[in-house]
C-alpha cells in the first residue's frame, strides 16, 4: 500500500472509532470550544472599543486644538483664533462658507441605566458646519437642536446607555435646563457616545464666553492635509496642534485599548496553556486506550507515519469542530453586545458594541487548530514508537 | 496514615496524565487568581473607603472646581468635624505614560484626614516647613527611583505655566506608606498655598472637598445638609460618602470589569470540565483494583473515601500551587501602574479559592467515587480494564 493510502485508511479508522470515545472526545471539544468562545468574546471588546473610537476619524477632516493639550478638555482658543484656523488653506466650503465647527467639550454626570449610579457623559456644543464637517451624523428620531435655544440632540449609544436621555424629556444641568429634541448615530462612531447641542448656548452656561476648546475641519482632500497643517504651525499668532482626526481618537484610546489588549492577550495565553494540557491529556488517554489496535496495525505493516498523522487528524478535527462550536456561540452571543466604559484620556463615558469580526473568528479557530496539532503531537509519535510485541499483548 | 500510600500509588499510575491534570488545574487556578487581583484594582477603591468621610463635589460633574471660600462654609454644618481640600493637578512627569495622580492640598489637615497615608513626623515637619516641598507614594517613588531631596518636575496642561517658570518643580521631601494591604500610594500631593500663588488661572478654586464626620450613622443627614447651604448658588454640591464615591467609579469602568469577570469565570469551570473528566476517567479504568481492594475486604465507605481523597489530592496540589504561584508574580510588582493604582490580590480570593479548590476534588470524585463504592465485586473482578 502507498503510504498515502495508509495514511487515509488509518486516519478514517481512527475516526470511525471515535464514537466509542464519545464522553473523551466530547469533553475535549467541549474544552477547546469554551476556550475560543471566551477568546473571542475578550477580543470583541477591543475590537468594538476600536472600533467606536477610530470609524469615525475619516482621512480629511482635521481637528485643530491648542499646543500642547493632551485632550479637548485641556485645550482652549480663543474666537479669532478659530475665524483664523476657518480661513487658513485646505478648508473645504460651501456655499454657506468654510465647513468648520469651534466646539466646546464638558462633561455632566447621569446616572447610568443598568447601575443607577453617576457615569461622566460627554457634552458637546458644536455650530452648525459640524454636521457637514463630519459626514456622517443621520438623526433617526426627533430633529437637530436649534441654534440658539437651550436643545440638545443625543448620540444613539448614550440615549441607550444613560437615564433621562428620550425625546421630550429635560436634562437638568446646574442652573439649566435643556430639552432632548433628537436622537442620532453616526456610524457607530464616538459621536453616539455624545450629547450634541449649540455651542453658542453652551459656552454662556459654562461662563467660557468667547473661548472655544477644538476646531473640526473639513479639508478639500486627504492630501490637503499637510498645506493646512504647515499654514496654521508657522502662523505667529497661533499656537496650535494640527492632527488628522483619525489620528486623534487613535491617540485618544491608546490606553484603554492597550488595557483591554493586554487583558486579553494574557488571558488568552493562560487559557491556550489549559486548554493545550487539557488536550494532550484526552490525546494521551486516546492513545492508551488503543495501544493493542495501533499495535495491531504496525504488526499488519502499517508504517509509523500514518499512524501519527492519524492521531493527528483526529486531535485537529477535534479542536476545528471544538473551535467552530466556541466561535459560532461566541458570534451568536456577544457580535453587537452594548457595553459602555469610561475612557480614562477623556476622562467619560464611550458606548460601543462588541464587534465579532471575520478574522477574528479565523484566527481563533487557528488557534485552535494550533492547540489541537500541539495537543496530538506527542501523543501520535509516542503511539508511533510503541513495541509491536508488548502493545500486542496488552489488554 | 497507612492508606495514604494507596492514594499515593493510585497518583502515580499514570503520571503523565496526572502531572497533565494538575497542570490544568493549576493553570485554572492561576487564572482565578489574577482574576481576584484585577477585580481588585478595578473596583478596590470602594472597600479602603473612610466610613467617616464625605466627598463634596460640584453638582455638574467632578472636572468643576468649587470655591475655596466654601471651606469655611462647609466647617460650618453641624456635624462636620474636619474639612480639607483637593484638587486635580493632571501633571506629566516627562511623558503622558508616566501617568500617576498629583493633587495640591493643604498639609496639615490633609494629613489628619487621611491617616491611612503613613508619613513620618520629620517628614510631615518637613513639608510644613518646605513651600515648593511635595510628598509621594512608595508605589510611585519606586517605579521612578526616586528619594528624599530629588526635585520633581512636572507640566500641567491643564493649569498651564507657573507664574515665572516654564515647569511645576517640587521638592521631594517624604515618602508615604499605606496603612492597609490595598492603599493606594501612587499619588503625589504638594503644598495648596504654592499652588495658589504660582497658578495663572482659576484662583482661588478648588476641585473637590473631603468632610470628616462625628457621625457616620448621620452621613445622609449631613451630606444633605451640605448640598442644601449651596443650593440655588453658582456652584452646587453633590455630597456623597466616600464608599458611594468610590463606587460610582467602579461602575464606570463597571461594564468592563464584569465582562471580563464573566469571561474568566467561564474559562476557568472550561479548564475544570476537562480536568473532572480526567480524573472521572482514571478511577473508571481502575475498577478492577477496586474489585479486589474489596474482596479482600475495604468496607464500601473506605473505598469510597480513598477515591474522593484521591481526586481531593490532585485538586488541592493543583489549587493551591496556582494559587501560591499567581500570589508570588502579583506580590513582585505591578503590569500597568498607570492603569491600575493597586495590584494585590485580596485574602478573600485567596480563600475563595482554597475552597473552590477543594470543591473541585469532591465534585470530580464524587461520582466514580459513588460508583466504586456500589460495585459489586465479582463484576469488577470480570470486567478486566
Amino acid at each position: 500500500m502507498s503510504v498515502l493510502t495508509q495514511l487515509f485508511a488509518v486516519a478514517w479508522f481512527n475516526l470511525r472509532s471515535l464514537p466509542e470515545r464519545k464522553a473523551a472526545a466530547l469533553t475535549a471539544a467541549v474544552g477547546i470550544a469554551g476556550v475560543v468562545g471566551v477568546l473571542v468574546g475578550v477580543l470583541a471588546i477591543a475590537e468594538g472599543f476600536r472600533r467606536a473610537m477610530t470609524v469615525s476619524g475619516s482621512p480629511d477632516v482635521a481637528v485643530v486644538l491648542r499646543s500642547g493639550a493632551d485632550s479637548e478638555m485641556t485645550s482652549g482658543l480663543e474666537r479669532d483664533a478659530t475665524r483664523t484656523i476657518a480661513d487658513a488653506p485646505g478648508v473645504a466650503r460651501n456655499s454657506a462658507g468654510p465647513l468648520t465647527s469651534a466646539e466646546l467639550f464638558v462633561i455632566i454626570n447621569l446616572p447610568k441605566r443598568t447601575t443607577g449610579t453617576d457615569a461622566n457623559v460627554p457634552l458637546r456644543g458644536v455650530e452648525q458646519g459640524a454636521f457637514d464637517v463630519r459626514g456622517n451624523i443621520t438623526v433617526i428620531a426627533g430633529r437637530r437642536f436649534a441654534t440658539g435655544r437651550n436643545e440638545v440632540m443625543v448620540g444613539a449609544g448614550a440615549a441607550r446607555a444613560f437615564g433621562g436621555l428620550d425625546i421630550g424629556k429635560q436634562i437638568k444641568v446646574g442652573q439649566n435646563a435643556w430639552d432632548v429634541v433628537g436622537i442620532f448615530t453616526a456610524n457607530g462612531g464616538l459621536a453616539e457616545s455624545e450629547i450634541w447641542t449649540d455651542t453658542a448656548v453652551l459656552q454662556p452656561a459654562y461662563h467660557r464666553n468667547s473661548s472655544f476648546q477644538s476646531v473640526y475641519v473639513r479639508l478639500t482632500s486627504a492630501a490637503a492635509f499637510q498645506e493646512f497643517k504647515d499654514a496654521l504651525t508657522t502662523d505667529p499668532k497661533l499656537n496650535v496642534k494640527v492632527l488628522r482626526l483619525s489620528d486623534f481618537y487613535e491617540e485618544q484610546s491608546t490606553a484603554v485599548t492597550k488595557f483591554i489588549t493586554t487583558i486579553g492577550v494574557f488571558i488568552a495565553t493562560l487559557m491556550g496553556l489549559g486548554a493545550l494540557f487539557g488536550a494532550l491529556n484526552t490525546m494521551y488517554s486516546a492513545v492508551a486506550g488503543r495501544t493493542r489496535e495501533i499495535a495491531t496495525l504496525r504488526a499488519l505493516g502499517f508504517g509509523a507515519g500514518p499512524v501519527v498523522v492519524s492521531v493527528l487528524v483526529e486531535s485537529v478535527l477535534l479542536s476545528i469542530v471544538g473551535g467552530g462550536l466556541g466561535a459560532a456561540a461566541a458570534y451568536l452571543l456577544f457580535d453587537g453586545y452594548r457595553a459602555s466604559t469610561i475612557n480614562w484620556q477623556t476622562f467619560s463615558q464611550v458606548t460601543f458594541a462588541f464587534r465579532v469580526t471575520p478574522l477574528l473568528l479565523g484566527n481563533a479557530i487557528a488557534f485552535a487548530t494550533v492547540i489541537g496539532l500541539l495537543g496530538g503531537l506527542f501523543p501520535a509519535l509516542r503511539a508511533a514508537r510503541l513495541p509491536i510485541a508488548s502493545g500486542l499483548r496488552e489488554s | 496514615m497507612k492508606f495514604l500510600l494507596l492514594i499515593w500509588a493510585g497518583l502515580k499510575r499514570k503520571k503523565l496524565r496526572t502531572a497533565l491534570t494538575l497542570l490544568s488545574i493549576f493553570i485554572a487556578f492561576m487564572l482565578f487568581a489574577f482574576l481576584g487581583a484585577l477585580k481588585e484594582a478595578l473596583s478596590g477603591g470602594v472597600s479602603m473607603a473612610g466610613l467617616d468621610r464625605l466627598i463634596v463635589r460640584h453638582k455638574v460633574s467632578l472636572i468643576q472646581t468649587l470655591p475655596e471660600s466654601y471651606k469655611a462654609r462647609i466647617q460650618a454644618v453641624a456635624g462636620v468635624a474636619a474639612v480639607c481640600h483637593q484638587t486635580w493637578f493632571g501633571g506629566i512627569y516627562q511623558d503622558p505614560k508616566n501617568f500617576f495622580p498629583n493633587m495640591p492640598v493643604e498639609p496639615a489637615e490633609f494629613c489628619a484626614m487621611f491617616p491611612e497615608f503613613v508619613l513620618s513626623d520629620a517628614a510631615k515637619n518637613s513639608w510644613l516647613n518646605t513651600r515648593t516641598g511635595a510628598v509621594v507614594g512608595r508605589a510611585t517613588a519606586k517605579r521612578f527611583g526616586w528619594k528624599i531631596g530629588d526635585r520633581i518636575p512636572l507640566r500641567s496642561p491643564i493649569w498651564g505655566e507657573p507664574s515665572g517658570q516654564s515647569q511645576w518643580e517640587f521638592d521631594l521631601v517624604g515618602i508615604f506608606d499605606g496603612a492597609k494591604k490595598g492603599t493606594d500610594t501612587s499619588q503625589l500631593f504638594f503644598r495648596y498655598d504654592y499652588f495658589e500663588e504660582a497658578r495663572q488661572q482659576q484662583k482661588g478654586q478648588v476641585g473637590w472637598y473631603t468632610v470628616r464626620i462625628a457621625d457616620p450613622d448621620r452621613a445622609g443627614t449631613i451630606a444633605a445638609a451640605i448640598d442644601r447651604e449651596f443650593a440655588n448658588s453658582p456652584y452646587e454640591t453633590k455630597t456623597e460618602p466616600e464608599g458611594a464615591f468610590a463606587q460610582g467609579f467602579a461602575q464606570q469602568i463597571g461594564d468592563i470589569a464584569s465582562i471580563v469577570m464573566a469571561v474568566v469565570g467561564a474559562v476557568f469551570f472550561t479548564i475544570l470540565l476537562v480536568a473532572g473528566n480526567t480524573m472521572v476517567q482514571s478511577v473508571r479504568e481502575r475498577t478492577e483494583e477496586l474489585g479486589v481492594l474489596k474482596a479482600i475486604g475495604f468496607s464500601n465507605l473506605r473505598v469510597l473515601l480513598l477515591v474522593l481523597i484521591e481526586s481531593c489530592c490532585i485538586a488541592m496540589l493543583g489549587g493551591f500551587c496556582g494559587l501560591g504561584v499567581a500570589w508570588l508574580i502579583i506580590a513582585s510588582g505591578n503590569p500597568i501602574p498607570s492603569l491600575l493604582p493597586v495590584f494585590i490580590l485580596p485574602t478573600q480570593s485567596l480563600i475563595t479559592g482554597a475552597l473552590l479548590a477543594v470543591a473541585l476534588g469532591l465534585v470530580a470524585g464524587v461520582l466514580p467515587a459513588w460508583q466504586a463504592m456500589r460495585l459489586r465485586i465479582s463484576e469488577a473482578l470480570r470486567r478486566g480494564a
